[in-house]
């Protein structure tokens, strides 16, 4: 299960909203082995896309040094599908390299830049292997 | 000569679980080949059709490798390799 704290929802879903209809992406990293997503971290998708997303690779070394310094990992991996269901693509799960993880989709295909419901789904992805788990949203991580 | 390389999360069962190891070689290439003569198996994990995979970064001293030469790119000793797979994906 995810444990996400109302605030860290709210900001991935500002965010997949916003950049609609490209695919944005980003992480909520925290304390190594916690499970607590607690510094939620945009990315610029570099790709610029509405069908693919990638971390610029330079932003991506900083990010993992910045972590790495922190005793940190990616707790969520987040980015958007705008066109289709909150569902992991094969390209998705081909390229899903945080065993670790909870990968959120979001899908904003419904209301695009405006206001109104989005899903939002999370998954393991370990392996190939597609996992759906359930989300739990709370006021604060306590 | 030493280089530290860096290994991210999903390459550590190659490492025994090490976030880091030591490695030798002059070049990109033969640093990968000395890493696949420790950890084996590694190798085509980071290189495919005798390239660098494309949803792989390689970074020498914080530089993206792509744009020093890829797997010809020089190495010396003291210098620090970071490996990490690109955060990707598409609908």
């Amino acid at each position: 299960m995810l444990t996400i704290d109302q605030a860290t929802y709210d900001a991935i879903v500002a965010h997949a909203k916003r950049d609609h209809p490209d695919e944005a992406c980003g992480i909520v990293a925290g304390p190594e082995g916690s499970d607590r997503p607690e510094r939620f971290i945009e990315m610029i998708n570099a790709a610029g896309s509405p069908t693919f997303y990638e971390f610029d690779s330079t932003d991506l070394l900083q990010l993992y040094k910045e972590m790495d310094a922190n005793d940190e990992e990616p707790v969520i991996v987040y980015h958007s599908h705008t066109a289709t269901e909150a569902y992991p693509s094969r390209t998705d799960i081909g390229l899903a390299m945080e065993p670790n993880a909870h990968y959120v989709l979001v899908s904003t295909r419904e209301h695009g830049n405006d206001a109104g419901p989005v899903e939002f789904r999370s998954y393991r992805i370990v392996d190939g292997n597609v996992t759906e788990e359930e989300i739990s949203i709370v006021p604060t991580l306590s | 000569m030493a280089i530290e390389v860096k290994i991210p999360t999903i390459l550590r069962t190659y490492t025994a679980g090490e976030k880091a190891v030591s490695a030798e070689g002059k070049t990109l290439s033969a640093l990968i080949d000395d890493l696949e003569a420790n950890h084996s198996g590694i190798k085509e994990r980071l290189i495919d059709n005798g390239d660098l995979r494309r949803f792989v970064n390689v970074y020498i001293n914080d530089e993206d490798v792509r744009f020093i030469g890829g797997l010809d790119a020089e190495l010396k000793d003291g210098d620090q390799v970071v490996v990490l797979p690109a955060v990707a994906g598409g609908c």
